[in-house]
Parts: C-alpha cells; structure tokens; sequence
C-alpha cells in the first residue's frame, strides 16, 4: 500500500504538471517515484504522441475545422482528452494563456489549432526559439495585424503586445521602444491568402518582404542599429525583466494564483523567492523552458502549494472527462462536451482578447460557478461511467461502510479531496440519513451505488473541489 | 395611477470593448483635416448622417441618429484621461476603477450597488450579462448575479429533478457554501454560491412574466440588451445593469467591422428602447455607452491604432440630447504622439451619473471631485 502522504503528493503533480489523474494511475506513478514521474513527465517524447487518424476517422472534418465553433473546439479537446505527454499539452496550453490568440478574429481554426501545435512543439524548449516562431506564426502575425505594419505605415499592434503581455510587462519598456520594435518588424508577414471560396481554406505561411521592411536605424532599449525583427528578441530576451515575467506567469499558471497580469508591475510576485529561483535558472540556461520547470517541480514551494491554485474551466472540464474515462473517441454530443469551458468563461481558442484570460478568483462569478457545478455533478452523477464504476469498486473492496468512512472514501477517491470541517459535517449528515452503507445484497449494492453517484455530486459541487 | 408611482432610477452600461474609433463614429465631416488622416478608413460624405453642421454619423448608426433627432441622446466630446496608456486591459482597468495611477480593488459601480443595498437584501441590485464579472461590478462582498447564457436555464444542479429532493440537496448547498469572513478566496466562492442561489430563484421569474410584441434582432448584443429588458420589466428591484460587445479594436479591415459592429449595436438598442417605451418602462432608465479609449488620428492603411481621447453616449428618456465638450484639435502641432488629447474626463461623466441620476455622492465612488456635464434633464 502506497503512503498517504505519497498519494497525495503524486495527486497533486498530476493536477498541476497534467489534468488529474484516476487513483489506478496515481498508484502507479507512486511506485516509479516522484522525482522519475517528473522526468517522464520532462520527456514527453518518451510517451505516444496522441494519434490524429482516431480523431479524423471519427470526425472527418476535423482535418480543416474552419472557423465555426464548435469544429476546432472538438480539435483541441480531443487532443487535451487523450494525451499521454500531460505536462506537454498542459504547456501548450499555458502559453496559449500568454500568447492568447483568438477565433475571434482570426476566424480560422485551422490556423489556431497550428498555433497550439507549435506550443505543443516548442513549448517546453528554448524560450527565445519559442518566441521567434511566435513572432514568425502566421496566425499571430494576423491576429496582432502584423500584416498591415508596413516600412512607411507602422501598425504598432505586434510590437506592444510584444513588449507588454509576450515578454516583459508593462513598464520595462517606453513608448519610443514600442515604435522602434514595430519599425524592426516592418514586413513581417504572411502570403497572399487564395480567397476562401471556392476552393476552401489553404494553410497560411510566413512571410519576409524586404521592400517593405524599414531598413533605418533603430535604438531600442538602449541598442542602436538597423534592427530586424531576430535582432529585437535577441535584446528582449537578455533583459532581467523578461526572466522574472516568464517565471511569473509559470508560477502563477502552476503553483499559485498570481493578481491579474495588469497589476504585475505593481504588485510584487506573492513569492518573490521562487520567481526569482526560477529566473536565475531561466537566465543561467539562457531560457530552458524545461529546465526551468524542473527546479519548479522539484521545489518545495510546489511541493507546499496544494490546493492554492483555483481550477481554471480547462482544468474542470478536461480533469473531470479523463477521470470519468469513455471520452476517447469522439462520438454525437463530443461538440458540445468541448464548448463546456466556454460556458464557465474559457472559451479555448478564443481568449477574449490579446491579454488571455483572467484567472484565479476571477473565474469565479455566479454565472461560471453555476456552470462548473452543474457539469461536473452531470458527469460524476452518472454511475453507467467508467470512471463511476471504478470508484464503486474500490468501495465495494471496502466492505460495509459507517457514513464516515463512505465520506472519506469517496473524497480520497475523488481525488483525494481535502475539505474543512463543515463541509466534512455537512457530507456525512447525507450520508447518515442514507445510513451504512451496505452491497451484501442486490438491493442494498443497488442503493449504494445510487448513493455513491449523489455524494460524489454533493462533493463535486463543494467550495474545496474548484481548488487544484 | 402608475404615473404616481415613483420609480426608481436604472443605468444600463453597455461597454463596448477593444476602443471604438471616435473620429469614425462621431464624423468631423467638414474639417480637412479628417479628410488627410483618413485616406484609407475615412467615411464618405454620401454615408454620413449630418448632425449638425460639424458632426455626421455613418449610415449605419442610423437609429442612433433617430434618438439624436428626438433630443435623447448626448454625445460627450474628447473623453479620457491624462497620459492614457493605449493599453486595453490597463485603460479598462482605469474606466471600471477610476484609479488612473494604481491597479484599484473596487469597481465603481460595485460600490454604487453597495451604496444602494448596504446590507445585501437584494442580491439582484445588478444584474451582468457577460461572460464572467466585470472589473467595473467587482468589489468584495457585493452580490453580482451573472447570467452568462439564457435567462430560462439559470439555476444549480437542474439535473435533480424531484423537487423536494433538490431543495435538501440545495439547503445542503448553502449551508456548505457558508462564507467564513477573513478566509479569502473561501469566502468569496463562499458569498458566490449563497447569492447565486438566491438570485437565481428570483431571475427565474422575468422570462415568465415578460410580455413584449418587439421583436429583438438574434444577435449577441439582441439577447443581452433583451435579457437586460425581461429582468427590467419584472420589476426586481434591479438598479444596475451592465453588458458588453465587441471587439472595436479596428487595427485592420476597419471598414466592415467598424460597421458591422455599429449596426448590431443599433438594432439593438432600438429594439430595447421601443419595448421599454411601449411598456411604460423606459422614464427611469438610461444608457452609458463607453469604450475605454479612441483610436489614432491617422489611419494606418487598413485600420487604426489605439489612440486617446473618445466619445462617450448616454442615451434615455431623460436625457438632455446634444453635444457637451468639445472634440479636441486635429492639428498635428495639438496631438500627443498623434492621438487626440482629451478635455474631458470620463469621470465627470460618472459624476453626473452618479448625482443627478442615481443621487448617491460621487466623491467616495470616484476618488475625487469632478466637474458635471449636464447632460440629464
């Protein structure tokens, strides 16, 4: 038998580096080890990448899912359902948050399903790479209208957000810089999209027009030359401030939930400690991404974070599709089972604007609470699912059980949740009106497995529950 | 004797995100200098609306010219702030805390809803339709009741059919959801789940009792500002309501969004303000439009880049309809790196709100003391 406290610890990685994982899993992790579950979890090229052909046989257009929703929605959960390499899809993810780009505009699935796909990739190497196929993808370069920054007509839209929200934050920079990197990335751009119709949709493909690329001389943050587009990541990604800003967002999307991105260069980190930890080893393998989330993995700040980080709607809705299990193929009802984390306030793919979404506490309103409830306790409540019927029959092995004990079964299993004591109170009172719980004969099993199904309802609906 | 009946005065807010193009909305029609930044996105003279003998409207706000015709809708000139800093998410902030200078805490209408109902008694003094909570609504213990989708559907765990079954479950609820003051996020879910609950109980009764022959046009914007309505005409007591479109952030391709935008906009306030007339029900209400900045003089070839200065509206019955302020210069020598430098602060329009519309103080609400445009009768 696995210790507690090892269960538990695993549990937690697994929320945190993936999307949870059932208690089979968990014990199996614990047996290789934490410190080697987090180099598997390092390595992703180890595990099976997840297999596209099962999604395409299944739902042929998810090849070219154009721009309607929910096709791209589909797209991505089934990726996000079924992968084996979790801390890769949750990184793509994670920057997905910072370099938020939206259906919105972009109108094309396609193209932002590309985009996560190179996070996917390069999420997890060299930050400044990262950045340069950033400022190189076609689907940003439209979404941020770098197409339309021309050598005689600068459009300073890519080259802010650069700056403010993909690098450095607000503050580290001035206007002029803001004028003088948008200048460097004059020309940046895709080809000639063929017109839609008739023939569909093509893949879009970066760009350099030298003719329209200002050739002058530029001074940015204290650097003068004729700077390019590469010259200027080049500067940004020595900067001190971009270390501490990338480690920032890392903390805050993996340990514990930062104040809004607007208030960063106000408000100092709720560990300066760790981001600088972090930053130092950003800065000393010059922007190793994995490196990085080792040290933040294998630190006691992570260690010691349970439960301060509130589940973003992704985290809901995919958490809960991977425990409950029968989600692998995508079958009728798979659309609407991927809008659910826009109906909690995530629409994937489509952030509402260009700064991601607001997380943490902000998640929460009356309006999201309601929807992450109500999914959840679907799901849970129905006892015909695998995940359901795994939980019964760890239970059953358990034997008859005093209205405690079921409670605190259930929450291990679960989980293992952890909640205070009037939630605790409130549980077993349930319980207790249901009385033992029993499975010596067809009737009582039948009851306890309903019973089962209406307390983990109750408990997917606590205030602990929403906590990671 | 309805007309006896005193009603309580209601703001709808209807932001709309990502900076609308003032030059584009309210038309400089007849200064040249529009003409030479707008080579590109600028608005023809056989599409624009003439207000007056200096301003137009594009075509497409067409029912915005015919509340202008009839006096209720006021144009406020040049809104801002000083040093705007043309960053969407830090000049929303601004709007939505009037804290310019650092990140506030408190939205200013989440403190209007607190001045109104100090101890809580009605957890649908405001009513968002969007999809999460507004920093403008946000302050810490104030009831907000968000409805992200239809009106029809809002509850918890509809799953659970049986009704007395489903009061226990949901008794069990609230109690879980008991908010221990000083627990932090705890006791913000813990406030959430309570004030949810209620207000869900009480929202449920609008789309029943709404009886309306106006048909809303199937839009985004067409199915807030009709939800907006149904809650309104239900007569729960709800004194702030707030909802979004967008996104303006015209940098490209400005002249099919820009339009597109507009024209959504329009047909649904026309079909709000038609239904809350023939109801009776439009005397007590008005409604700020704002976005959180203007876009650059200059356009950029395609579109425009975010600027300063922009034009605020309030529309509503008992608007004093006009132009108050004055657009700011367009000469290069006037422009602050190329953006129109504002003269009025968008704060002096919340103080009219606030003091002549909602009677409540402006000065705690908005940090300070501002002028009032007098812009309501």
């Amino acid at each position: 038998m696995a210790h507690q406290d090892d269960i538990n610890l695993m549990a937690h990685l697994m929320r945190r580096a993936g999307f949870g994982a059932g208690r089979d899993e968990i014990e199996t992790r614990v047996a290789k080890g934490y410190d080697a579950t987090v180099e598997e979890l390092l390595n992703p090229n180890t595990m099976p990448a997840v297999d596209p052909y099962v999604l395409l046989r299944h739902q042929p257009a998810a090849l070219l899912p154009g721009g309607q929703p929910p096709m791209g929605n589909v797209n991505y959960m089934y990726y996000l359902v079924n992968t084996k390499r979790p801390l890769q899809e949750k990184m793509a993810l994670f920057w997905h948050h910072v370099f938020a780009t939206g259906n919105s505009k972009v109108d094309n699935y396609d193209q932002l399903l590309e985009q996560i796909d190179m996070f996917r990739n390069e999420g997890m190497g060299n930050y400044r790479d990262l950045l340069l196929k950033t400022a190189k993808n076609p689907t940003m370069l439209f979404w941020l209208d770098n197409n339309q920054n021309h050598g005689t007509a600068v459009n300073e839209n890519w080259g802010r957000e650069l700056l403010e929200l993909f690098s450095l934050g607000a503050g580290n920079y001035t206007e002029v810089d803001v004028r003088e990197c948008s200048r460097a990335f004059t020309g940046w751009t895709f080809e000639t999209k063929i017109p839609r119709l008739p023939y569909g949709r093509f893949p879009w493909k970066f760009e350099y027009r030298p003719e329209d690329h200002d050739d002058g001389i530029k001074t940015f943050l204290g650097h003068t030359g004729n700077f390019n587009g590469e010259d200027i990541i080049d500067i940004i990604v020595t900067q001190p401030a971009c270390a501490k800003f990338i480690c920032r967002h890392l903390y805050n999307f993996f340990v514990a939930d930062e104040a809004q991105v607007p208030a960063w260069p106000i408000d100092p980190p709720r560990d300066p400690d760790a981001v600088a930890a972090m930053a130092a080893v950003f800065r000393a393998t010059k922007g190793d991404i994995t490196s990085v989330l080792r040290t933040m993995f294998m630190s006691d700040f992570f260690k010691n974070a349970r439960y301060k980080h509130l589940k973003s709607p992704a985290e809901v809705v995919v958490g809960t599709l991977r425990l409950m299990g029968g989600f692998e193929i995508p079958k009728p009802g798979y659309g609407e089972l991927s809008m659910q984390p826009s109906y909690m306030g995530q629409d994937l793919l489509n952030p509402p604007s260009v700064e991601g979404w607001h997380t943490g506490a902000e998640w929460i309103n009356s309006g999201a609470l309601m929807s992450r409830i109500n999914f959840v306790a679907e799901q849970v409540g129905n006892t015909d699912m695998p995940g359901v019927k795994s939980i019964v029959s760890r239970l059953k092995a358990q034997g008859s059980l005093a209205p405690e004990q079921m409670v605190n079964s259930c929450l291990d299993l679960l989980g293992p949740v952890e909640v205070g004591p009037d939630t605790m109170k409130e549980l077993t009172d349930q319980v207790k009106e249901w009385g033992q719980v029993r499975w010596d004969t067809p009737a009582n099993e039948q009851a306890a497995i309903k019973h089962t199904g209406e307390l983990l309802q109750l408990i997917v609906a606590t205030r602990e529950y929403q906590f990671a | 004797m309805s007309a006896a009946i005193q009603k309580d005065p209601v703001l709808v807010v209807l932001q709309l995100t990502g900076g609308n193009d003032y030059l584009n909305t309210v038309i400089p029609y007849n200064n040249p200098l529009y003409r030479d930044n707008r080579k590109a996105v600028g608005i023809g003279d056989n599409q624009i609306l003439q207000l007056d003998k200096d301003f137009g409207f594009p075509t497409y706000l067409a029912p915005m010219k015919k509340f202008w015709d009839e006096g209720s809708l006021a144009i406020m000139h040049g809104v801002g702030y000083l040093d705007s800093p043309r960053s969407h998410f830090r000049s929303m902030d601004i709007w939505h805390t009037c804290e310019a200078d650092k990140v506030g805490t408190e939205g200013w209408l989440g403190r209007v809803v607190r001045e109104f109902d100090p101890k809580k008694e009605n957890v649908v003094t405001c009513v968002s339709f969007g999809p999460s909570l507004f920093r403008a609504l946000s302050v810490p213990g104030v009831p907000v009741a968000c409805v992200a989708g239809p009106l029809e559907t809002y509850g918890f765990l509809p799953g659970i059919q049986e009704k007395a079954q489903r009061q226990a479950i949901l008794d069990r609820f609230s109690r879980m959801y008991t908010p221990e003051p000083g627990s932090g996020v705890m006791e913000y879910l813990g406030t959430t789940g309570q004030d949810s609950l209620l207000g869900a109980d009480i929202l449920k009764a609008a789309p029943i009792k709404y009886k309306s022959d106006v048909k809303y046009p199937d839009t985004i914007i067409g199915r807030k500002l009709k939800g907006i309505a149904q809650v309104h005409c239900a007569d729960l007591g709800t004194r702030v309501f707030y909802c979004d479109y967008g996104s303006f952030d015209t940098h490209a391709g400005q002249a099919g969004l820009h339009s597109g935008l507009w024209a959504n906009v329009n047909s649904g306030l026309e079909a709000f303000m038609a239904d809350l007339r023939a109801q009776n029900k439009s005397d007590n209400v008005i409604v700020l439009m704002f976005s959180e900045f203007g876009r650059r003089v200059r356009d950029n070839g395609s579109g425009t880049d975010h600027g300063a200065a922009g034009a605020t509206f309030v529309l509503g019955d008992k608007v004093k309809g006009g132009h108050y302020g004055d657009m700011p210069s367009l000469d290069a020598g006037k422009l602050v790196q190329g953006d129109l430098n504002p003269n009025m602060d968008f704060r002096e329009i919340y103080s009219t709100i606030l003091d002549k519309w909602l009677h409540l103080n402006p000065a705690p609400i908005l940090n300070g003391t501002y002028q009032q445009p007098a812009f309501l009768n």
